[in-house]
């Protein structure tokens, strides 16, 4: 067994017994460290995370050589090798900068109107409040919002956003209120059953706050127009219980300069942000493409905990508000994660895309297109194509992976969806640059792609095998499956 | 927790990076010695360096010395008997007080300084140090010296 010799920084001598340099033995550097921390929990704290792996801030370097250019925590040592631990330094400020909302609005005269004796009595514990008061609180009877779609998560959104005291509500649905809608849907009633959603939804609003103008659109949004109903908003707010809506909403939010409000929810999940192009990732620069249809059931197939949508509503609400007064740490560019069963919060960093084809300096997307046909909603009877290429499913990828001649991996999803989290080992080729990078894999070697669920690793596996590549399969289900069936610490987005 | 004494020429050094890279977060290394013999318990800051702020985004909150710079400047410094101490960073209109990311990101034994810098002036300074129990920063005594009394009793090593 190598011994090599640890350099130990310096603040983390005293755990160490108070040497600089300590002789360990072990195979890799991995192991080495390993030892090394296992000598004492402080060490352990502050070299690895409590998931067990090495901290993104602790550097370390085999001879002068940064590890992670080399094979990470699996780089063999040899006898006598030097392995450094070296701190990265990082810190900063507790709060970001503020964001103020351009409110597209009335003019001035607007502005210096007052509040009725009611009002100021409706609104007084916003006005208590120092980042609110009456400024704030004009801002909000000026801002117009938009909400898209008046179920799950629109209706405690709009029941909030009016009585905080939203000037103007846009709603948009053409759905009547059924009975199965009232185990979430606080907006509506038992008498409402049968009635459109937005008749329903104008009168409790009008009851709750009068003051709200409620600005009912039942229509189907489409491309046609949905660049026409969302234009004369400042925020929208995303709603929608279908990819095809979610992706056509964030397209004309994102051509027409307008931050969205993104919330979604699956059984006991959900997912909050606020898409700004202007200043982070949009819906695409996350989620380039959608899932596969039949991967993805609505509520009323896979149903969902009725608390949920109110949560999650709420805080879509509560990022709408402090857009409105420019107060506060806003979602851009952070992806809240909600898990309802285990009562957790988790944020994903996330950035904007590049090559976002709609958002980027690279943008080729400069209108609507065709949402239903973009999200792959199937000729009846059609195979999806993930069947038809050869593929492989998580739990032997792992084994394959665990082998001793593992198949080589390949990414081929978006920078930003690679930095969120990736399979160790893997190299990321987006799939947009496939066609150029082919030289930089080796036809005779098994290849294995992948992506978040299987529809881009399939295509791009089609691809390869096309252009003559022998051995290629995709990983069915993708990341997701991965997430699901084999390494739960995976995170799913 | 050690007290911690510097002259007051290095504090307007730091002084003058804040405000040189203002809005961005300045930071940088210190350099001393601790224990000083007259004063076991005290840490003594004899110089301070600049580093690059390579944070990659916002570097108007955030800020990352990369771990190759304080290697090199590590090993220059321990041949000279004078090892890094600490770091230094500067918060731009925020208080001289670590953040929770600061403290997320702090290792024991160390010293941090940091400076509140606004567009026209720099003021406040404090320094703080990792408390490793407990993982919180506790505030130090910071003890800034006029030029006269900073002869500095350090053997060179």
């Amino acid at each position: 067994m190598p011994k090599t010799v640890v350099k130990v920084p310096t603040p983390l001598r005293a755990f160490a017994g108070g040497a600089a340099e300590v002789a360990l033995e072990g195979a890799t550097v991995g192991a080495v460290i390993r030892s090394l921390a296992e000598a004492n929990p402080t060490l352990q704290r502050h070299l690895y995370t409590p998931e067990g792996r090495l901290r993104n801030f602790v550097t370390v370097y085999l001879n002068d050589q940064d590890i992670r250019f080399l094979e990470r925590e699996a780089t063999p040592v040899k006898d006598g090798d030097v392995v450094s631990i070296v701190p990265a330094v990082a810190g900063g400020s507790p709060a970001p900068p503020r964001t103020e909302l351009r409110i597209v609005g009335k003019g001035p005269a607007k502005n210096r109107e007052t509040f009725s004796r009611d009002d100021l009595r409706r609104y007084s514990r916003h006005l208590l409040l120092p980042e609110v008061g009456v400024a704030g609180q004009r801002k909000l009877r000026e801002a117009k919002v938009l909400l898209v779609g008046a179920g799950g998560l629109g209706a405690p959104a709009a029941l909030y956003l009016a009585a905080a005291g939203v000037g103007e509500i846009g709603l948009v649905d053409f759905d009547a209120v059924d009975l199965s809608n009232l185990q979430r849907q606080v907006l509506y009633t038992t008498q409402d059953v049968g009635r459109p959603k937005l008749a329903a939804a104008k009168a409790r609003i009008e009851a709750l706050n009068p003051g709200v103008k409620v600005v009912p659109h039942e229509v189907r949004l489409s491309s046609e127009n949905a660049l026409e109903v969302l234009k004369p908003y400042d925020v929208v707010v995303d709603g929608t219980d279908n990819f095809p809506t979610r992706y056509l909403v964030n397209d004309a939010a994102v051509l027409l300069h307008k931050p969205s409000v993104y919330g979604s929810i699956y059984r006991f999940e959900g997912q909050v942000s606020v898409f700004d192009a202007e200043r982070g990732p949009c819906y695409r620069c996350i989620y380039p493409e959608p899932p596969p249809p039949d991967l993805v059931p609505s509520c009323a197939e896979a149903g969902v905990l009725g608390v949920l949508p109110g949560l999650i509503g709420l805080l879509q609400a509560t990022e709408t508000v402090k857009l409105i007064l420019g107060q506060g740490e806003s979602l851009v560019g952070r992806l809240l994660l909600y898990d309802a069963l285990a009562l957790t919060f988790r944020e994903l960093k996330v950035r904007k895309n590049p090559h976002c084809v709609l958002c980027s300096s690279h943008a080729t997307q400069k209108g609507l297109i065709d949402y239903p046909a973009f999200c792959g909603v199937p000729a009846p009877g059609a195979t999806p194509l993930e069947e038809k290429v050869p593929h492989v499913e998580p739990e032997a990828l792992r084994a394959e992976l665990d082998s001793t001649e593992p198949p080589f991996l390949v990414d081929v999803r978006e920078p930003g969806e690679w930095a969120i989290a990736h399979l160790p080992g893997a190299h990321l080729i987006p799939k947009g640059e496939l066609p150029e990078r082919v030289d930089e894999l080796t036809r005779a070697s098994k290849l294995v792609l992948y992506c978040r669920s299987g529809v881009r690793s399939a295509e791009a596996t089609r691809l390869l095998l096309d252009l003559g590549f022998a051995n290629v399969r995709t990983l069915h289900g993708g990341l997701n499956a991965w997430a699901e069936r084999v390494d739960p610490s995976v995170p799913r987005y | 927790m050690r007290p911690v004494s510097l002259p007051s020429s290095l504090l307007a050094q730091m002084r003058a990076h804040a405000r040189e890279t203002y809005p961005d977060e300045a930071c940088g290394f210190l350099i001393g010695v601790g224990p000083d013999p007259t004063e076991p318990e005290a840490r003594r800051i004899l110089s301070v360096e600049r580093a690059e702020n390579t944070f990659d985004g916002e570097r108007r909150r955030r800020f990352l010395i990369r771990p190759e710079e304080l290697r090199d400047v590590e090993r220059r410094a321990e041949s000279t008997g004078r090892p890094v101490v600490g770091f230094y960073h500067s918060h731009p209109d925020h208080p001289a007080r670590p953040s929770q990311f600061d403290q997320d990101h702090a290792w024991p034994w160390y010293t941090y300084v940091v400076l509140s810098v606004t567009a026209s002036a720099s003021s406040a300074v404090g320094a703080f140090e990792l408390d490793a129990d407990a993982a919180v920063f506790r505030e130090v005594e910071l003890r800034v010296e006029p030029e006269s009394l900073s002869a500095p009793s350090v053997v060179e090593g």
